[in-house]
Order: C-alpha cells, then sequence, then structure tokens
C-alpha cells in the first residue's frame, strides 16, 4: 500500500513517521506540503505530530485552514484511510473531521511519558494487528491532549465503536474525558491518536507495541515486511 | 474604517485549567473574596469598511470558522 506524509511548517515528528512507515512497510511514503492541492493516488494519508504555525490561536487550528485540508478532506470522503498523530490529531479535530476538542493538559504541564493503552475496539481499519481489550504501551508528548466532547457526542462515539484507544490502568496524562486516547469517524476510516505509534516500533525503543497501528492501517498483517 | 473587538471565551461546563490556576494564584497573592475565574481570549480586528451590518456578519463568520472552536467556546463581538 501506498501512503503520504503531509508536512507542515512547526512539525517535529515527520522525519520519525516517515522512517516508522518506511521501515515496517519497506516503502517510502511521499511527502506532501501544506501548499498542495492535490495528494497522490495512495492509501494512506498520515498527518505528524508537532507544533504546527507554532500552536498559535489553538493546537491545529491554523493548519486546519491550510490549502492541503482539502485535498486530505476529498481523500477522507472517498474512503482513504487518514491518520492523525497528536498535533495531526489535533488537526483532524480542528478541520472537522473528527468530533470534539483537544484542550490543555488538566495538570497543564507539558507530559513526555509512557502510558498504557487499551485497545478497546481491535475492528477499525488501523487496529485490526490487536485484539479487543489488549493493552499496549505507547509514548506521550504533548501540552494539550485533553479529549473533550459533550455528552450526546460521548454517547455517539461509544455506541458506534468509534473510541478506539483508552488510557489503560490509571496512566490518563492529560485529563481526557473517559480516559479517551483516540477515535475513528463514523466510517472508520479516520484515526486521530494523541499517543505516539510511530516511536515504538523496535527494539531500539524499547519495545514494538506500536507497530500493529501501521501493519493494520498499511494491511500488512500477517505479511513479512518487505 | 471599523475597529471591533472579538471576545472567546469556554462555554459553561467546560473544564477551564488555566482559568482555576490563575484563581490559585490570585489566592496565593491573599485577594480575598475572589470566586471562580475563567480565561480567554480577546482579539482586536480592523475592518475597511463602514458598513456596520456587513462587519457583523463577516466577524460571526470568521468567529465559526477560525477565531473560536465552537465546540468548546463561545463567542461574542462588539463594534465600536
Amino acid at each position: 500500500m501506498k501512503s503520504a506524509v503531509i508536512l507542515l511548517p512547526g512539525l517535529n515528528r515527520d522525519r520519525d513517521m516517515i522512517a516508522a512507515i518506511t521501515k515496517i512497510s519497506g516503502h517510502a511514503p511521499v511527502t506532501v506540503w501544506q501548499t498542495d492541492t492535490e495528494i497522490p493516488d495512495v492509501d494512506l494519508v498520515v498527518i505528524p505530530g508537532g507544533f504546527s504555525f507554532g500552536d498559535y490561536l489553538r493546537c491545529g487550528a491554523i493548519a486546519a485552514r491550510m490549502p492541503v485540508m482539502d485535498a486530505i478532506r476529498r481523500k477522507a470522503e472517498a474512503g482513504v484511510r487518514v491518520m492523525g498523530v497528536c498535533n495531526g490529531f489535533q488537526i483532524l479535530l480542528e478541520a472537522g473531521l473528527l468530533p470534539g476538542a483537544l484542550m490543555r493538559n488538566a495538570s497543564l504541564n507539558f507530559v513526555c511519558k509512557e502510558v498504557k493503552l487499551e485497545v478497546v475496539s481491535a475492528q477499525t481499519a488501523f487496529t485490526s494487528a490487536y485484539t479487543d481489550g489488549q493493552v499496549i504501551r505507547c509514548p506521550v508528548a504533548h501540552h494539550d491532549g485533553n479529549y473533550f466532547a459533550d455528552t450526546d457526542t460521548l454517547q455517539r462515539l461509544n455506541g458506534n465503536g468509534q473510541v478506539v484507544f483508552r488510557y489503560a490502568e490509571g496512566t490518563n496524562p492529560n485529563g481526557s474525558v473517559e480516559d479517551i486516547a483516540g477515535i475513528v469517524n463514523e466510517a472508520g476510516n479516520v484515526l486521530g491518536m494523541m499517543p505516539h505509534p510511530e516511536n515504538l516500533i523496535e527494539p531500539a525503543h524499547g519495545g514494538t507495541d506500536g507497530r500493529g497501528v501501521f501493519e493494520s492501517a498499511l494491511d500488512l498483517i500477517g505479511k513479512a515486511a518487505a | 474604517m471599523i475597529k471591533a473587538r472579538v471576545i472567546v471565551t469556554l462555554k459553561n461546563g467546560v473544564l477551564d485549567p488555566q482559568g482555576k490556576a490563575i484563581e490559585g494564584a490570585l489566592h496565593a497573592l491573599d485577594f480575598s473574596g475572589v470566586g471562580k475565574v475563567r480565561q480567554g481570549k480577546v482579539f482586536d480586528v480592523e475592518l475597511e469598511t463602514d458598513d456596520r451590518s456587513r462587519a457583523e456578519a463577516d466577524l460571526k463568520a470568521m468567529c465559526e470558522k477560525l477565531l473560536a472552536n465552537t465546540v468548546i467556546e463561545d463567542f461574542s463581538v462588539e463594534i465600536d
């Protein structure tokens, strides 16, 4: 499967994301700049983490209004898999491709550590490498990861099985409502998550728990990496 | 030219950790009788028009499209 990584000024996890996709799939993703209005024919579009536009106004707010966002929206509507990690998640929320908002961490501190994630649903395009209820390790690094949505939205997310990851075993690092760490859209082809699976994909990282997200999203389950 | 002020605040019921921290700091400074503190943002915007109703409509659209995240924030517009 072919993939694209979106580049915006102020992102700093783009190289980690490109390295992870390349190592796991054997194919380097194409990169797409924020002013590009077309994304090549790919099966997965990834918005990596960082601090696009210096987090000015609100995290992800400016990035979500850049020209490339219309191209991402068209891909999502066409059923292409779209994944946003950390700032990428914030951007997808600001763009309205996912419901809810990410607010300042309840502690007001930037948190950079490892958490436990429960895979709430392994029935998504991004988690099929895992099993329902499996708890995995994953690093987080953010200042604004406190997920908020109103009661109706939460009910809908839970009812539709759109909550994909929750912080497990008391490791919620940011005060996120219902310990939500990652969600998908109703169609199931757009994922947003605060933790960084791309930073736990090889023994040198101290573990490989994050690989499953990429193996799922890139349809690599059961296939040897090229 | 019209000068306008846009005020963006968190909706009621949305947790405001920054407001809470400011409230704690005011208590630490010994200001007595400080109740709940909520923080927000102010934007001063200049518009090249004299048409107040158009300015108002434009500012509302700016709030909905960019200045406020209406999932968590309310906004109000004041025109000079």
